[in-house]
């Protein structure tokens, strides 16, 4: 139908709807694998008059998963929250898409990167569909809203939450919610996704599921960072992974070169052997044990 | 897409339910009006009650009142009364639903974080300077402002580098309430009798002085604050995923609880300014429309602010008749009914939802 065939009234609404319900579209279009979407430039944060990041920096890219590893008060979940803007730095800077963080309002850093908390709650009894319909929020009137249904019936799909989808979140178990928020996050369709410790909550099969969509996101041009406590887990997905001691970066590179005993024997405290496995090559991480 | 398009398929559409519920509410609503408007010595029917109003827009039908003082009667007693009560209730169950949206927190409540306190201090002090002939509007204006002041104040006191943490947020709540308490016990102590009695049955609360004036003035700002608080209902949603995960979200979350806040001290200061302290009204009432609506906020603000009209409704209804020849402190009846439904309200959510997190 040409346009002119319309009726008049039907432009017009249109017309109006376009100017005044419907912005264009904010993003620029996807860029290719590679390039940085999050940085940060020597970063310190101190809390309580205690250094918890010194001098760290970091570059988040389109294609890549990136892993955040280190014992536990090294600093990985605060790394995460400063790339995430949740916490202020005291020195450097983090840059999102070429600007500080600064100087992008909320809705704008919602629409650039998508965030998944260590903790999940819901404070009233929304459905785990509401919950994820939620992560739709950052596109409401621009034109990315008409894939609303779609991204979140796909997220539904992947997280494998579609047979609790009507249930309230509240009543749901750790790893139930636990991926109703992984798929909350991915129906928000962020050019970059922050995950802190997405497989805490979740048994054996659900963990490696979770970071096979990691590496499937990024391939199609997502940049991911996770946080990990599993080094092996580490070690079969990551592209690179980011080791914290104290606050400070102490490897930064590809599984191979950054998975060395000595280094993880220093950072954790205790003695690590890395080896590969028998049959498929795959290096494994095991903490060294005495025979019993 | 809003969050109630993704019902499930096969479900009852909850926009139907939400419908529904509304629209029973206004009916039940109606109907409790019209009956409240006909209870009281000067006895008056349904029909001479619609017959009145309609003769007074200008349509001669129904039957006029027939008791010789029955049209002043209903006029300028009940009619206030009743229009009073709808607007304070409203305005108290969209406060109290708003507030918990704001807080993620099903426990808020305008009494939590000090508004009532503060204002009954506001009105403490009138009484007591103003003596026992101290003029309602007094009274009233300084509940106002007192009330906000307290208000802007809490929020104030509990913001730190730029946040604002729930729960430091209740707890300056609870020091500013034993605060307020204790200037309102100086303020009874230091009273006279008379003005004794006038600070304690204003806290008790009543919607025993409604005139037209008080509708005039609570009015505009009740239509004002449910507006305002349905303008932001939907970002309300996003605030029970917390505050974090609302800030990446793209919620300004520091904007929307100081508008909030506002909102909250506008409907409650005005509501409470003619009326005294009208306590669970704010808690119990979002709680139940919750169960029948869902805790969606687009629907539940207008549910709740109905809902609250009703129970305020009905509960002055009571105040006025229980007891023959008697006005009962209403802030007393909502107190004493609505603190043992709550406990029911709230083991019922636990054992059918789980709970609240």
């Amino acid at each position: 139908m040409s346009p002119a065939s319309r009726p008049l009234r039907t432009r017009i609404g249109e017309a109006i709807e376009q100017s005044l319900f419907r912005r264009t579209d904010p993003m620029p279009p996807p860029r290719s694998s590679g390039a940085v979407t999050l940085r940060a430039d020597g970063i310190a944060v101190t809390r309580g008059g205690r250094p918890v990041l010194e001098d760290v920096s970091v570059d988040v890219r389109i294609g890549e998963v990136l892993v955040l590893v280190g014992p536990n008060g090294a600093g990985k979940s605060t790394l995460l929250a400063a790339l995430s803007g949740d916490q202020d730095v005291h020195s450097g800077t983090v840059h999102l898409d070429d600007r500080t963080l600064g100087d992008w309002t909320a809705l704008e850093m919602a629409q650039r990167r998508a965030v998944l908390p260590q903790q999940n709650t819901v404070g009233f009894s929304f459905t785990a569909r509401q919950v994820i319909t939620m992560g739709r929020s950052p596109w409401a009137r621009t034109p990315r809203s008409d894939d609303d249904a779609a991204a979140i019936a796909e997220a539904m799909r992947i997280c494998d939450v579609v047979a609790f989808a009507d249930r309230p979140f509240t009543a749901l178990s750790g790893g139930e919610r636990a991926r109703v928020a992984l798929a909350r996050v991915l129906a928000q369709r962020t050019e970059t996704i922050l995950l802190d410790e997405p497989t805490a909550a979740l048994d054996l099969g659900h963990q490696e599921t979770v970071m096979r969509l990691a590496r499937s996101r990024a391939e199609q041009g997502t940049a991911v960072v996770v946080v990990l406590h599993d080094l092996a887990l580490a070690a079969a997905y990551a592209d690179r992974i980011v080791v914290l001691e104290q606050g400070r970066v102490a490897a930064d590179g590809p599984p191979a070169d950054v998975l060395s005993e000595d280094l993880l024997t220093r950072v954790y405290g205790h003695p690590v052997e890395v080896i590969e496995h028998p049959v498929t090559g795959a290096t494994l991480v095991l903490p060294r044990r005495d025979q019993r | 897409m809003t969050v109630e398009d993704l019902r499930a398929p096969g479900k009852p559409s909850s926009r139907t339910r939400t419908g529904a519920v509304l629209g029973g509410l206004l009916i039940a609503l109606v109907v409790a009006a019209v009956f409240s408007a006909c209870i009281g010595q000067v006895p008056t029917g349904p029909g001479e009650v619609l017959g009145s109003i309609l003769h007074r827009i200008g349509l001669d039908l129904g039957p006029m009142p027939a008791h010789p003082s029955g049209e002043v009667t209903l006029w300028e007693v009940r009619f206030p009364r009743v229009v009073l009560a709808i607007l304070v209730g409203a305005a108290l169950g969209c406060a109290g639903a708003l507030l918990q949206g704001v807080f993620a927190n099903p426990l808020a409540e305008p009494g939590v974080i000090g508004v009532s306190a503060g204002a009954a201090v506001g009105a403490s002090a009138a009484i007591v300077v103003g003596g026992a002939f101290a003029a309602g509007w007094t009274v009233a204006a300084a509940a106002f402002v007192a009330g906000l002041i307290t208000t802007v104040a809490v929020y104030v006191l509990a913001r730190h580098e730029g946040r604002t943490e729930v729960v430091t947020l209740v707890l300056t709540g609870v020091a500013v309430n034993a605060f307020a308490g204790g200037l309102i016990a100086f303020f009874t102590f230091v009273a006279s009798p008379a003005a004794r009695d006038q600070i304690v049955f204003w806290q008790l609360g009543s919607l025993n002085g409604a005139t037209w004036n008080a509708v005039a003035v609570v009015a505009p700002m009740t239509v004002a604050g449910i507006a305002a608080t349905m303008m932001i209902a939907g970002k309300l949603d996003l605030l029970s995923l917390g505050e974090s995960a609302a800030r990446h979200l793209g919620l300004d979350v520091e904007r929307l609880r100081q508008i909030a806040v506002l909102i909250v001290a506008l409907l409650v200061s005005s509501s409470v300014a003619f009326t005294g302290i009208i306590l669970f009204v704010g808690l119990v009432v979002p709680h139940l429309m919750r169960i029948a609506v869902g805790p969606g906020h687009r629907a539940l603000i207008p549910a709740s602010a109905l809902c609250g009209s009703l129970v305020l409704l009905l509960a002055d209804l009571g105040a006025r008749s229980l007891v023959a020849n008697a006005d009962l402190p209403l802030g007393m009846l909502t107190a004493l009914v609505g603190g043992p439904f709550f406990f029911w309200l709230l083991r019922r959510t636990r054992a059918s939802q789980g709970g609240w997190a």
